[in-house]
Protein backbone atom coordinates (compact mmCIF):
# COMPACT_ATOMS: atom_id res chain seq x y z
CA UNK A 1 0.00 0.00 0.00
CA UNK A 2 1.30 3.68 -0.80
CA UNK A 3 1.91 6.00 1.68
CA UNK A 4 0.18 9.66 0.81
CA UNK A 5 1.57 12.65 2.08
CA UNK A 6 1.22 16.51 1.71
CA UNK A 7 2.39 15.94 -1.99
CA UNK A 8 -0.68 14.25 -3.05
CA UNK A 9 -0.64 10.93 -5.32
CA UNK A 10 -1.89 12.76 -8.40
CA UNK A 11 1.47 13.48 -9.41
CA UNK A 12 3.02 9.86 -8.54
CA UNK A 13 4.92 8.88 -11.65
CA UNK A 14 6.33 11.75 -12.14
CA UNK A 15 7.83 12.09 -8.85
CA UNK A 16 8.85 8.42 -9.20
CA UNK A 17 10.71 9.18 -12.25
CA UNK A 18 12.47 12.43 -10.46
CA UNK A 19 13.24 10.21 -7.48
CA UNK A 20 14.94 7.93 -9.55
CA UNK A 21 17.07 11.18 -11.16
CA UNK A 22 17.98 12.00 -7.99
CA UNK A 23 19.62 8.93 -7.31
CA UNK A 24 21.05 8.46 -10.43
CA UNK A 25 23.23 11.80 -9.96
CA UNK A 26 24.05 10.45 -6.63
CA UNK A 27 25.26 6.91 -7.97
CA UNK A 28 27.22 9.30 -10.53
CA UNK A 29 28.56 11.68 -8.29
CA UNK A 30 29.73 8.97 -5.92
CA UNK A 31 31.26 6.77 -8.68
CA UNK A 32 32.63 9.90 -10.50
CA UNK A 33 34.34 10.49 -6.74
CA UNK A 34 35.76 6.70 -6.80
CA UNK A 35 37.15 6.93 -10.02
CA UNK A 36 39.16 9.99 -9.31
CA UNK A 37 40.36 8.42 -5.85
CA UNK A 38 41.44 5.97 -7.96
CA UNK A 39 43.29 7.70 -10.38
CA UNK A 40 44.74 9.83 -7.73
CA UNK A 41 45.91 7.01 -5.25
CA UNK A 42 47.49 5.03 -8.16
CA UNK A 43 50.66 7.54 -8.89
CA UNK A 44 51.13 8.12 -5.30
CA UNK A 45 51.97 5.09 -4.24
CA UNK A 46 55.70 4.66 -5.22
CA UNK A 47 56.28 8.14 -4.02
CA UNK A 48 55.19 7.74 -0.20
CA UNK A 49 58.44 7.74 1.51
CA UNK A 50 59.37 10.73 -0.58
CA UNK A 51 56.14 12.63 0.24
CA UNK A 52 56.54 11.84 4.46
CA UNK A 53 59.53 13.38 5.89
CA UNK A 54 60.10 12.29 9.48
CA UNK A 55 59.24 15.51 11.51
CA UNK A 56 62.65 15.45 13.47
CA UNK A 57 64.20 15.83 10.10
CA UNK A 58 61.82 18.85 9.29
CA UNK A 59 64.03 22.78 9.58
CA UNK A 60 61.72 24.21 12.77
CA UNK A 61 61.26 27.35 10.64
CA UNK A 62 58.78 24.94 8.62
CA UNK A 63 57.29 23.08 11.09
CA UNK A 64 53.71 24.07 11.78
CA UNK A 65 53.02 24.70 15.66
CA UNK A 66 50.32 21.83 17.00
CA UNK A 67 48.71 24.23 19.50
CA UNK A 68 47.00 26.02 17.13
CA UNK A 69 45.86 23.20 15.34
CA UNK A 70 44.61 21.46 18.80
CA UNK A 71 43.00 24.25 19.54
CA UNK A 72 41.28 24.58 16.00
CA UNK A 73 40.32 21.02 16.31
CA UNK A 74 38.57 21.49 20.09
CA UNK A 75 36.77 24.71 18.41
CA UNK A 76 35.01 23.38 15.76
CA UNK A 77 33.77 20.26 17.33
CA UNK A 78 32.18 22.77 19.63
CA UNK A 79 30.63 25.26 16.97
CA UNK A 80 29.51 22.36 15.01
CA UNK A 81 27.01 20.81 18.09
CA UNK A 82 26.20 24.07 19.10
CA UNK A 83 25.29 25.34 15.84
CA UNK A 84 23.53 22.12 14.94
CA UNK A 85 21.59 22.05 18.39
CA UNK A 86 20.57 26.01 17.24
CA UNK A 87 19.22 24.41 14.03
CA UNK A 88 17.08 22.49 15.96
CA UNK A 89 15.97 24.24 18.52
CA UNK A 90 14.83 27.10 15.85
CA UNK A 91 13.29 24.58 13.43
CA UNK A 92 11.26 23.01 16.38
CA UNK A 93 10.35 26.56 17.34
CA UNK A 94 9.06 27.46 13.92
CA UNK A 95 7.21 24.13 13.65
CA UNK A 96 5.64 24.15 17.34
CA UNK A 97 4.12 27.71 16.27
CA UNK A 98 3.09 26.91 13.01
CA UNK A 99 1.09 23.81 15.16
CA UNK A 100 -0.21 26.21 17.15
CA UNK A 101 -1.73 28.14 14.72
CA UNK A 102 -3.09 25.26 12.93
CA UNK A 103 -4.59 23.87 16.25
CA UNK A 104 -6.62 27.54 16.94
CA UNK A 105 -7.97 27.10 12.99
CA UNK A 106 -8.62 23.69 14.06
CA UNK A 107 -10.88 25.25 17.33
CA UNK A 108 -12.41 27.71 15.47
CA UNK A 109 -13.59 24.92 12.75
CA UNK A 110 -14.58 23.48 15.34
CA UNK A 111 -16.72 26.60 17.15
CA UNK B 1 9.75 10.41 22.87
CA UNK B 2 10.17 11.33 26.30
CA UNK B 3 10.15 14.98 26.37
CA UNK B 4 12.38 15.14 29.92
CA UNK B 5 14.91 12.85 28.36
CA UNK B 6 16.84 15.73 26.16
CA UNK B 7 17.88 18.36 29.09
CA UNK B 8 19.16 14.83 30.87
CA UNK B 9 21.05 14.16 28.37
CA UNK B 10 22.46 17.36 27.37
CA UNK B 11 22.94 18.10 31.22
CA UNK B 12 24.73 14.79 31.18
CA UNK B 13 26.72 15.81 28.19
CA UNK B 14 27.83 18.80 29.31
CA UNK B 15 29.31 17.15 32.48
CA UNK B 16 31.30 14.88 30.46
CA UNK B 17 32.34 17.69 27.86
CA UNK B 18 33.43 20.13 31.11
CA UNK B 19 35.84 17.24 32.80
CA UNK B 20 36.98 16.28 29.46
CA UNK B 21 39.58 18.93 28.81
CA UNK B 22 41.07 18.26 32.61
CA UNK B 23 41.30 15.23 31.68
CA UNK B 24 43.12 15.67 28.04
CA UNK B 25 45.29 18.61 29.48
CA UNK B 26 46.24 15.87 32.13
CA UNK B 27 47.43 12.99 29.52
CA UNK B 28 50.75 12.32 28.72
CA UNK B 29 52.39 13.74 25.94
CA UNK B 30 52.44 10.87 22.66
CA UNK B 31 56.03 9.94 22.13
CA UNK B 32 56.10 10.33 18.41
CA UNK B 33 53.66 13.18 17.93
CA UNK B 34 53.58 15.25 21.27
CA UNK B 35 50.70 17.87 21.68
CA UNK B 36 49.10 17.25 18.38
CA UNK B 37 48.12 13.24 19.71
CA UNK B 38 45.35 15.10 21.78
CA UNK B 39 43.40 16.04 19.05
CA UNK B 40 42.81 12.09 18.91
CA UNK B 41 40.59 12.41 21.51
CA UNK B 42 37.78 14.26 20.41
CA UNK B 43 38.71 12.73 16.56
CA UNK B 44 38.20 9.03 17.56
CA UNK B 45 35.16 10.24 19.65
CA UNK B 46 33.35 12.20 16.79
CA UNK B 47 33.79 8.83 15.16
CA UNK B 48 31.92 6.49 17.56
CA UNK B 49 29.25 9.13 17.91
CA UNK B 50 28.95 8.75 14.50
CA UNK B 51 28.99 4.90 14.07
CA UNK B 52 26.35 4.65 16.87
CA UNK B 53 24.03 7.17 15.15
CA UNK B 54 24.69 5.09 11.65
CA UNK B 55 23.61 1.65 13.50
CA UNK B 56 20.83 3.75 14.83
CA UNK B 57 19.87 4.49 11.49
CA UNK B 58 20.36 1.31 10.08
CA UNK B 59 18.01 -0.68 12.15
CA UNK B 60 15.44 2.13 12.53
CA UNK B 61 15.46 2.06 8.39
CA UNK B 62 14.82 -1.81 8.43
CA UNK B 63 12.19 -1.57 11.00
CA UNK B 64 10.14 0.69 8.67
CA UNK B 65 11.09 -0.55 5.83
CA UNK B 66 9.96 -4.48 6.99
CA UNK B 67 7.25 -3.47 9.50
CA UNK B 68 6.53 0.03 8.33
CA UNK B 69 6.73 1.53 11.78
CA UNK B 70 6.31 5.77 11.52
CA UNK B 71 8.23 5.98 14.80
CA UNK B 72 11.20 4.03 12.90
CA UNK B 73 11.03 6.16 10.36
CA UNK B 74 11.51 9.66 11.98
CA UNK B 75 13.95 8.16 14.39
CA UNK B 76 16.25 7.12 11.26
CA UNK B 77 16.26 10.76 9.49
CA UNK B 78 16.85 12.04 12.96
CA UNK B 79 20.03 9.52 13.45
CA UNK B 80 20.99 10.36 9.93
CA UNK B 81 21.25 13.87 10.57
CA UNK B 82 23.05 12.97 13.42
CA UNK B 83 25.54 11.10 11.66
CA UNK B 84 26.05 13.46 8.97
CA UNK B 85 27.06 16.16 12.10
CA UNK B 86 29.57 13.64 13.97
CA UNK B 87 31.38 12.68 10.70
CA UNK B 88 31.88 16.42 9.88
CA UNK B 89 33.48 16.69 12.84
CA UNK B 90 35.53 13.64 12.51
CA UNK B 91 36.58 14.75 8.80
CA UNK B 92 37.56 18.27 10.19
CA UNK B 93 39.48 17.06 12.76
CA UNK B 94 41.45 14.63 10.84
CA UNK B 95 42.84 17.20 8.92
CA UNK B 96 43.95 19.29 11.04
CA UNK B 97 45.89 16.28 13.14
CA UNK B 98 47.29 15.08 9.94
CA UNK B 99 48.64 18.85 8.60
CA UNK B 100 50.88 18.18 11.49
CA UNK B 101 51.81 14.51 11.48
CA UNK B 102 51.39 13.73 7.68
CA UNK B 103 52.26 17.17 6.56
CA UNK B 104 49.28 17.30 4.23
CA UNK B 105 45.86 17.94 4.83
CA UNK B 106 44.17 15.03 3.04
CA UNK B 107 45.66 11.76 1.90
CA UNK B 108 43.41 9.81 -0.52
CA UNK B 109 44.23 6.74 1.68
CA UNK B 110 41.60 3.69 1.96
CA UNK B 111 40.15 5.03 5.51
CA UNK B 112 40.37 8.72 4.44
CA UNK B 113 38.30 7.99 1.68
CA UNK B 114 35.96 5.08 2.78
CA UNK B 115 34.80 7.75 5.13
CA UNK B 116 34.35 10.69 3.01
CA UNK B 117 32.12 8.11 0.72
CA UNK B 118 30.33 7.24 3.85
CA UNK B 119 29.67 10.66 4.86
CA UNK B 120 28.46 11.46 1.23
CA UNK B 121 26.03 8.30 1.26
CA UNK B 122 24.49 10.00 4.23
CA UNK B 123 24.38 13.62 3.09
CA UNK B 124 22.42 11.60 0.03
CA UNK B 125 19.86 10.11 2.64
CA UNK B 126 19.23 13.50 3.77
CA UNK B 127 19.06 14.53 -0.03
CA UNK B 128 16.50 12.16 -1.08
CA UNK B 129 14.47 12.84 1.94
CA UNK B 130 14.27 16.32 1.33
CA UNK B 131 13.93 16.32 -2.51
CA UNK B 132 12.59 12.78 -2.97
CA UNK B 133 8.85 13.59 -2.49
CA UNK B 134 6.50 10.89 -1.98
CA UNK B 135 8.21 7.29 -1.60
CA UNK B 136 11.48 8.56 -1.03
CA UNK B 137 11.32 7.42 2.76
CA UNK B 138 11.17 4.22 1.87
CA UNK B 139 14.20 4.26 -0.81
CA UNK B 140 16.17 6.58 1.95
CA UNK B 141 15.86 3.79 4.24
CA UNK B 142 17.25 1.30 2.07
CA UNK B 143 20.01 4.09 1.37
CA UNK B 144 20.37 3.82 5.49
CA UNK B 145 20.56 0.44 5.35
CA UNK B 146 23.64 0.26 3.35
CA UNK B 147 24.82 3.01 5.36
CA UNK B 148 25.29 0.82 7.93
CA UNK B 149 26.65 -2.04 5.82
CA UNK B 150 29.50 0.32 5.18
CA UNK B 151 30.62 0.79 9.58
CA UNK B 152 32.22 -2.57 9.51
CA UNK B 153 34.57 -1.81 6.34
CA UNK B 154 35.17 1.54 7.81
CA UNK B 155 36.29 0.35 10.95
CA UNK B 156 38.47 -2.51 9.65
CA UNK B 157 40.03 -0.35 6.69
CA UNK B 158 42.85 0.39 8.17
CA UNK B 159 43.65 -3.50 9.60
CA UNK B 160 43.16 -5.28 6.01
CA UNK B 161 44.01 -2.35 3.72
CA UNK B 162 47.49 -0.61 3.31
CA UNK B 163 47.01 3.02 4.83
CA UNK B 164 49.16 5.05 6.62
CA UNK B 165 46.31 6.31 8.88
CA UNK B 166 46.78 4.80 12.29
CA UNK B 167 45.21 1.54 13.26
CA UNK B 168 42.14 0.82 15.08
CA UNK B 169 43.57 -2.14 16.91
CA UNK B 170 45.89 0.30 18.96
CA UNK B 171 42.95 1.61 20.73
CA UNK B 172 42.11 -0.99 23.47
CA UNK B 173 45.57 -1.98 24.13
CA UNK B 174 46.57 1.86 25.10
CA UNK B 175 47.69 2.70 28.25
CA UNK B 176 44.99 3.98 31.47
CA UNK B 177 46.50 7.39 31.05
CA UNK B 178 45.90 7.43 27.81
CA UNK B 179 42.91 5.03 27.84
CA UNK B 180 40.33 7.37 30.14
CA UNK B 181 40.22 10.40 28.66
CA UNK B 182 39.75 8.53 25.36
CA UNK B 183 36.50 6.30 26.66
CA UNK B 184 35.48 9.48 28.75
CA UNK B 185 35.22 11.74 25.54
CA UNK B 186 33.56 8.70 23.78
CA UNK B 187 30.96 8.89 26.68
CA UNK B 188 30.55 12.42 26.12
CA UNK B 189 29.88 12.38 22.61
CA UNK B 190 28.09 9.50 22.52
CA UNK B 191 25.34 11.18 25.35
CA UNK B 192 25.69 14.10 23.32
CA UNK B 193 24.72 11.83 20.23
CA UNK B 194 21.69 10.86 22.04
CA UNK B 195 20.61 13.93 23.81
CA UNK B 196 20.69 15.54 19.68
CA UNK B 197 18.68 12.69 18.74
CA UNK B 198 15.81 13.30 21.04
CA UNK B 199 15.96 16.85 20.00
CA UNK B 200 15.35 15.77 16.61
CA UNK B 201 13.13 12.92 16.89
CA UNK B 202 10.73 15.80 18.92
CA UNK B 203 10.90 17.81 16.08
CA UNK B 204 9.86 15.10 13.67
CA UNK B 205 7.47 13.99 15.59
CA UNK B 206 5.91 17.68 15.96
CA UNK B 207 6.26 17.71 11.74
CA UNK B 208 3.99 14.62 11.42
CA UNK B 209 1.78 16.10 13.98
CA UNK B 210 1.34 19.16 11.82
CA UNK B 211 0.79 17.21 9.07
CA UNK B 212 -2.37 15.25 10.52
CA UNK B 213 -3.60 18.69 11.25
CA UNK B 214 -3.29 19.84 8.17
CA UNK B 215 -4.99 16.93 6.44
CA UNK B 216 -7.78 16.84 9.27
CA UNK B 217 -8.48 20.71 7.94
CA UNK B 218 -8.12 20.26 4.45
CA UNK B 219 -11.02 17.28 5.04
CA UNK B 220 -12.89 19.84 6.85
Amino acid sequence: MLRLDRFGVSQEKALVYRRLTIVAVLIVCVGLLGATTTQAAQPAQPSVPEGFVPMDDVPPEDQLPAAPLLAAAYVVVWVIALGYLWTIWRRLGSVEKELADAMRRVGADGA
Amino acid sequence: MNKRAFPVLMGLSLVFFAVAPVLIVRAPYEQEMGLIQKIFYFHFASWMAMYLAILVLGIASALFLFRRKPAADRLAVAAAEAAVVFGLMGLITGPLWAVKSWGVWWTWDARTTMAMILELILVAYLILRAYGGPGSDRLAAGLGMFAMANLPFLYVSTEIWRTIHPPTSVVPTLPVDFGLPLWWSVAGFVVLCLALLTARVRLEEQRATLDRLYLALEEE
